[in-house]
């Protein structure tokens, strides 16, 4: 029955949604499906100075391994997502205490905090490479009041990585606060009623009713900022700009891709590379939706 | 949070000195308004605005254009394969951007782009992204419209564009804001297919600008970088809503 109504809606619909669909589909095949293939078939290539590959097998891969700056960049990557991460319950706080109901200025507050995340990351940097800056930056200057003699953020190695993921952490910020704050609307406002004629405090209702019952949201912003993190790129380029002595310190993965396929021309190495942020990506998000079905079942 | 902005608008309006000074200048002597003039003297500002401007108008336009025909598509009609073409697109959703960038640069220096607006616009045409949330947008539309026109012997285009595409319009509004955002703050692409700061948009330009040592005229990259946020800032505040609520979803995707 339903095949052939569906068999019907074809014929009626004849070659229409092939004309619909094509523009589109030509671009995504010719610019992202065709790259896909293409970028695995580089990654066991070799390329010469001159143009021209050959096949190597997984050369790419066995040098991958044995790289050392693979391990700085998969280093730096984690460390800036862990840090970025630690935004996460401050936007977990703040994005609760922006629910409130009948707050004065509500979507003045979302303005400002999410003015970051729209930001041009390398135009917003410059403005933190000043405040970076070891000889005249405020935040130097404000460390020093209170008696802490601040480092050279962006040309300290080990330091300027902290440097680009404070900037990542408050670049974040607003956009967990917008997601976290849809679920929040999804949580009835009967339990806090309840909680508060049983006498709870306000941070015993933020601790046993808005984290438990935000869970999936929470979540799922993690996951979310984990996948952008480990894309670090743009903000990482822009705050230590490319000559910075401190790079092959403080390098992403993203960072060492680029690296190796536009400034050393190392395509074929740099396709393994590409492949190893892919299936570190795919593993994100097969966790995410393994454990999101568990998770879900919760309401 | 609005700390950097301001900063960022103090310093625009200091002299060089107020801001190396070691005690910070939280307010300067005299408000130096020439430092946002110096700008299009000093930096290819302007031909790096205009490409901005380009390539964010054409992307969204492209976007508008290809999403929502291959959207309503895959939403509304019924064709053999639909399932297996759309998970193909959808997919590219989940694919981190570098899987398919040295790949696009190939493609791009064949057609003999590199350096040009084609090759910065190209690529970014065609959105998964778009088509998904286009998509999302026609499923939720009622169908008593839709078959009412069909009813009255309305074809398939007519019908997509005199019935349907009025009532996405606010999706499509959304589609058009995360595109211009994102077309206009892009980094990587721009960056490896241009090498002349004159034909880089404002994103790459001013990236490639920090990399020079011997720039070290600080009001002025402040009154720059002002000057390049700008567009989406003031874009933002103005259409706050609809941001806010068509980012939650490119969140969402």
């Amino acid at each position: 029955m339903a095949d052939r109504a569906e068999a019907h809606a074809r014929k009626r619909d004849g070659l229409w949604p092939w004309l619909f669909v094509l523009p589109l589909l030509s671009g995504i095949a010719l610019f992202y499906l065709w790259p896909i293939l293409q970028t695995f078939y580089y990654s066991f290539t070799e390329w010469g100075v001159f143009g021209g590959s050959e096949w190597t097998g997984i050369d790419n891969y066995v040098r991958l391994v044995s790289d050392p700056q693979l391990y700085v960049a998969l280093g730096n990557t984690l460390l800036y997502t862990g840090i970025v991460l630690l935004g996460i319950p401050i936007a977990v706080y703040l994005a609760s205490l922006l629910n409130t109901p009948g707050l004065r200025f509500a979507s003045l507050y979302r303005v400002l905090f999410f003015l970051p995340y729209v930001a041009m990351p390398t135009a917003i940097a410059m403005v933190w490479r000043i405040i970076f800056n070891g000889d005249f930056g405020i935040l130097n200057y404000l460390l020093s009041l209170v008696g802490i003699d601040g480092p050279y953020w962006v040309s300290s190695p080990g330091i300027a990585i902290v440097a680009v993921a404070i900037v990542g952490l408050w670049s974040s910020i607003g956009f967990s606060m917008i997601v976290l704050g849809a679920g929040l609307k999804g949580i009835a406002t009967e339990y806090y009623e309840a909680a508060e004629l049983d006498g709870a405090s306000p941070w015993r209702r933020f601790t046993s009713i808005t984290v438990p019952l935000l869970s999936p949201s929470i979540f799922f912003v993690t996951i979310i900022t984990v996948i952008s993190s480990f894309q670090l790129f743009d903000l990482l380029y822009a705050i230590l700009g490319s000559q910075n002595a401190v790079l092959p310190k403080s390098l992403s993965l993203v960072y060492l891709f680029y690296q190796a396929g536009f400034i050393t021309n190392e395509k074929g190495y740099a396709a393994a590379i590409a492949m190893v942020i892919f299936v570190l990506i795919g593993l994100v998000t097969l966790l995410q939706f393994r454990l999101q079905k568990r998770w879900v079942s919760v309401d | 949070m609005a700390f950097p902005f301001i900063w960022q608008i103090i310093m625009s309006l200091s002299t060089n000195s107020e801001v190396q000074s070691v005690v910070p200048t939280f307010w300067p002597a005299e408000l130096q308004w020439g430092n946002y003039a110096t700008v299009f003297e000093r930096l290819p500002f302007l031909s790096q605005l205009r490409t901005s401007v380009v390539i964010t108008v054409i992307r969204c336009l492209a976007q508008i254009a290809l999403c929502t025909l291959a959207g309503y598509a895959f939403a509304r009609m019924h064709f053999r394969g639909r399932a297996i073409v759309l998970a193909l697109v959808l997919s590219i959703l989940m694919i981190p951007s570098q899987v398919y960038l040295i790949s696009q640069y190939q493609i791009v220096q064949g057609f003999g782009w590199l350096n040009t607006i084609a090759g910065i616009v190209a690529p970014g045409l065609f959105s998964a992204f778009g088509t998904f949330l286009m998509r999302t947008a026609f499923l939720n539309l009622p169908t008593e419209l839709e078959e009412a026109a069909r009813l009255d012997g309305a074809s398939p285009v007519r019908t997509f564009w005199s019935v349907m595409l009025p009532l996405a319009l606010p999706s499509i509004s959304v589609l058009a804001i995360t595109s211009a955002l994102w077309s206009w703050n892009e980094l990587l692409w721009p960056l490896v297919i241009s090498t002349y700061q004159e034909q880089m948009p404002l994103s790459a330009g001013l990236a490639t600008l920090v990399s020079d040592k011997s720039n070290t005229n600080y009001p002025v990259i402040m009154a720059a970088s002002m000057m390049a946020m700008a567009p989406i800032l003031i874009l933002f505040i103005v259409l706050q809503r609809r941001v806010i609520d068509g980012l939650a979803f490119s969140g969402l995707k």
